[in-house]
């Protein structure tokens, strides 16, 4: 294992070559804000919460995409990186329909959180009030692509842990939205194991199980650690 | 000590967000000790007055009305608070906006769905126009404050009055001070 020496937040630390920026502040216990991020799964950078920078270039890196090298300088909580966090989260509450009063994971929300976290308490920018679908087909579980933030969490879990390739993201821009199957109902995709992975993998209450009131849903996210942990190091219990 | 002058005013919303503040029950006899109630929909008051140091709006923007009153209160006010998440985002009463404008949203609450005599409702000067969009409050006017939750609950709207009146500024900062709905 190659080892490389690495400043963050004026703290030297130490992480082998492989691992990313915020592989190595958590170890560090440097935290990060995150939102696309699972544990478990593949690293994306799309929501642009872990953006951090780096000592000798202009552009701002998401940490979870980009890897450690000898001798970078980083900064996780300058003023510049708070001012642009906060931007992401205001543009993911104004460009979907997040009515928190109505939503059944309000309260146990991670975009909620990350709001919090980086003090949002108005939006500057204007509410698109896009006229998105839900998808009621699924027996158990239901799709309000209203409060969607496109972190494609569900798509990684399904095809990476649960291999069932239930979902996928159409079209591009403006314009994507989180597919089943073939750009089906839900409820009519056969490769749909209705293991719930995606429920408890959505930051928001874009993914739910049916008949949940606002408030009430929770996701155990430390399930789909497990199986991943179980599967790789084969650390199966029976 | 000259009395703070108070406003609380009900636009599109449910008044949830003044039950909240009916909720700061004995506090209230220690506020009314501080300021004067100049407009509020608890208070027969017929216009708002000039002059107004402190409004909580509660409620977005939906009809010709609210826009005309919320112009006034901005130029009749010092400071304005954002009063709970239908001010701060619009919230329940913008969902209509994903129907689109005022005419396909009253075609189909009053036409398509009314079971008997279907009509749109028209009254001008008595029932305000639909705006075509519902909008929240600092898209239409400046904010001073922004005081989101559904209703936000009765301490927290006591941690945002109560520095206020001593001239300080509330620190709207973690999960006590922000929160939607």
């Amino acid at each position: 294992m190659t080892v490389k020496t690495l400043t963050i937040n004026d703290q030297l630390i130490t992480a082998s070559a492989e691992q990313t920026i915020l592989d190595a502040a958590k170890e560090a216990e440097i935290k990060i804000p995150t939102l696309c991020h699972l544990e478990g799964v593949s690293d994306v950078g799309a929501c642009r919460l872990c953006l951090v920078e780096i000592e000798g270039s202009s552009k701002l890196q998401p940490a979870c995409v980009t890897q450690v090298q000898e001798g970078m300088v980083i900064q996780t909580e300058t003023e510049k990186l708070k001012e642009y966090r906060r931007m992401a989260v205001e543009l993911l509450f104004a460009e979907g329909n997040h009515v928190c009063a109505v939503c059944v994971v309000n309260g146990n929300c991670q975009l909620q959180n990350v709001a919090i976290k980086v003090g949002m308490d108005h939006s500057r920018f204007p509410y698109k009030f896009p006229k998105r679908e839900v998808d009621l087909s699924h027996r158990l579980f239901g799709m309000d692509h209203n409060r969607c933030i496109l972190c494609t969490r569900c798509v990684r879990v399904c095809d990476e842990i649960e291999g069932a390739h239930v979902w996928d993201v159409a079209n591009r821009g403006g314009q994507s939205f989180i597919v089943s199957g073939i750009n089906q109902p839900w409820g009519e995709v056969d490769a749909c194991t209705s293991c719930g992975k995606c429920v408890d993998a959505c930051p928001t209450g874009a993914i739910f199980r049916q008949g949940s009131t606002a408030s009430e849903m929770t996701c155990d996210r430390s399930t789909l650690e497990f199986l991943h942990r179980a599967r790789t190091k084969k650390e199966w219990t029976r | 000590m000259k009395k703070i002058k108070l406003a609380t005013v009900w636009l599109a919303g449910c008044s949830g967000c003044h039950m909240s503040f009916l909720d700061l029950d004995e506090w209230l006899l220690e506020l009314a000790q501080k300021v004067d109630i100049v407009y509020s929909p608890i208070a027969d008051i017929k216009d708002y007055p000039d002059g107004v140091d402190i409004c909580l709006v509660e409620g977005a923007i939906a009809n010709e009305e609210n826009l005309a009153l919320i112009k006034e209160i901005r130029q009749k006010t010092k400071f304005i608070i954002s009063f709970g998440d239908c001010a701060v985002t619009a919230n329940v009463p913008g969902m209509r906006n994903m129907l689109g404008p005022a005419e396909t949203v009253l075609k189909r609450s009053y036409l398509e769905l009314g079971d008997i005599t279907p009509q749109l409702p028209q009254e001008p000067g008595i029932v305000p126009e639909l705006l075509d969009r519902v909008s929240p409050v600092h898209e239409v006017v400046n904010v001073d404050l922004f005081l989101p939750g559904c209703p936000p609950n009765a301490a927290r709207i006591r941690s945002v009055i109560e520095p206020l009146l001593k001239g300080e500024s509330p620190v709207m900062e973690g999960r006590k001070m922000i929160k939607f709905g």
